[in-house]
């Protein structure tokens, strides 16, 4: 396993990649936002400059992103309330979703996985599975939007972060936190500090009240109703305070970081 | 004193050949641009979750995969936003389309239809629309309306939760924005077509006249 893990590298591994080429990226150069002669070949027509040189124009798209986010982040309301729905409305079944299969999914061993909490808190002791299951918990029945465009509506059981980042004393007024997970690619999340703390904002423990499945992410989820799937981590094994942008998986390879909704 | 007389009259003969007032011209071409590459992103954006039993081919696509089309698609919008704005605000206010797109009545659009069926039809006066025309153009400047609003509606869904009940449910919104594209396609298939067939209205979107 680990000398399979050495010779993955996240991203570009051709086996994952054609695994989910069929839904998302049918291109290898994932980087490479207007790599293919036929797209460029239009766009120098339409626009009469020369983007030939695909890295200028991929900074010019990188920086309108970065522009959107702070549009974004001055227009809207970060604490708006995602819709709720009917416990009738649930999906059945909820779609399973990632870039492995589901056979491939992270398996962890809840009696052994500890939650370890790292970076700008009071109290930095890890927490086994038991110890989150007696927090107090809530439900909610929420749209999970997913950025390729497809959405279902799912109910999603636990304790919200805000009450847990107060529990172990965290710096409230840093930027991130930034979340860790079990895939061996290394999948991670930045979540925003006011994103974090949005009422709805859940460490989730259940989906339709049974124990979260493997599928579903076992043993942790954070479900954020307010951002679209891929900024809703699965089999979470650390999170960390930080006022650092540490990046993410997928907001590495192009995904706008912001990405609510 | 003759000659003087002679350019004035001139110019009035000029002056009133404009078809196409600047603004038109270049808010035309600039929806252009934006359009075509909203069409192109978001047909790769359909790629990664297709609503129907097909896919576009990768050929005719802008972003080469999802991350890059919903960077071009979320860069283009404000091309598209600003100058839509700009072309309704101006379009109202100096009376175009009242003008230019008012009376428009069912019988008139029939009427015309057998006109241009049977080839009598005529396209001497450029400034005037035919009833055809006025459908076509009015209708195709709500169904951008349209489209922008169910985008936005999917963009943002829990910040413009109200639009999104406009359309009935989120799914829906990305249906309606999936069909608004289409009829946006269609008309531009015909729209095309037809300034090719009658190539001084394509010289009068240009030079304006």
């Amino acid at each position: 396993m680990g000398r399979l893990r050495s010779l993955l590298i996240p991203g570009v591994d051709k086996q994952l990649l054609v695994r989910d080429a069929v839904k998302v990226m049918p291109d290898l150069a994932r980087r490479r936002f207007i790599a293919g002669g036929a797209s460029l070949g239009a766009l120098t027509l339409l626009t009469g400059c020369d983007v030939v040189d695909g890295n200028s124009a991929d900074q010019m798209l990188a920086q309108i992103s970065k522009f959107n986010d702070a549009v974004q982040g001055w227009l809207f309301n970060p604490d708006a309330l995602a819709p709720t729905f009917a416990e009738s409305a649930i999906t059945r079944p909820f779609p399973f979703n990632g870039y492995y299969d589901v056979d491939e999914a992270p398996e962890v061993d809840g009696k052994s996985w500890k939650l370890e909490v790292r970076g700008l808190v009071e109290n930095k002791k890890s927490w086994t599975l038991d110890e989150l299951y007696a927090l107090p918990q809530v439900k909610q029945v929420t749209r999970h939007i997913c950025v390729e465009g497809w959405s279902a509506i799912g109910s999603w059981t636990g304790t919200p972060l805000r009450d847990f980042l107060k529990l172990i004393g965290a710096d409230t007024r840093a930027r991130y936190v930034w979340f860790q997970c079990a895939d061996k690619d290394g999948y991670n999340s930045p979540l925003d500090m006011r994103s974090a703390l949005h009422p709805q904002t859940q460490m989730s423990f259940k989906f339709a009240d049974e124990i979260l499945p493997r599928a579903y992410g076992f043993p942790m989820k954070i479900r954020v109703p307010t951002k679209l799937g891929f900024k809703n981590p699965k089999y979470v094994m650390s999170m960390e305070v930080t006022n650092d942008y540490k990046g993410g998986y997928w907001e590495d390879q192009g995904y706008n970081s912001f990405s609510g909704s | 004193m003759s000659s003087l007389a002679a350019a004035e009259s001139h110019q009035t003969v000029i002056q009133a050949k404009i078809v196409q007032p600047a603004w038109v011209r270049i808010m035309h071409w600039i929806n252009a641009v934006a359009m075509i590459m909203m069409i192109m992103s978001g047909w790769q954006i359909y790629n990664a979750s297709p609503l129907f039993d097909f896919r576009f081919s990768h050929s005719i696509t802008l972003g080469s995969w999802l991350g890059g089309a919903l960077l071009w698609h979320f860069a283009a919008m404000w091309l598209l936003m600003i100058n839509g704005l700009a072309y309704l605000a101006v379009g109202l206010a100096t009376g175009r389309f009242r003008n230019k797109l008012l009376p428009l009545t069912p019988s008139g659009v029939i009427a015309d239809i057998k006109a241009a069926l049977t080839f009598k039809l005529a396209h001497d006066d450029l400034t005037r629309y035919n009833q055809v025309q006025k459908l076509l153009y009015a209708g195709i400047i709500l169904v951008g309306i349209v489209v922008v609003l169910s985008g936005l509606s999917i963009w943002k869904p829990v910040q413009l939760y109200w639009l999104v009940t406009l359309f009935g449910d989120y799914p829906t919104a990305r249906y309606v924005h999936f069909f608004c594209m289409a009829a946006i396609v269609a008309f531009l298939v015909v729209h095309i077509a037809l300034a090719v067939l009658v190539p001084k209205s394509l010289r009068a979107m240009i030079i304006g006249r």
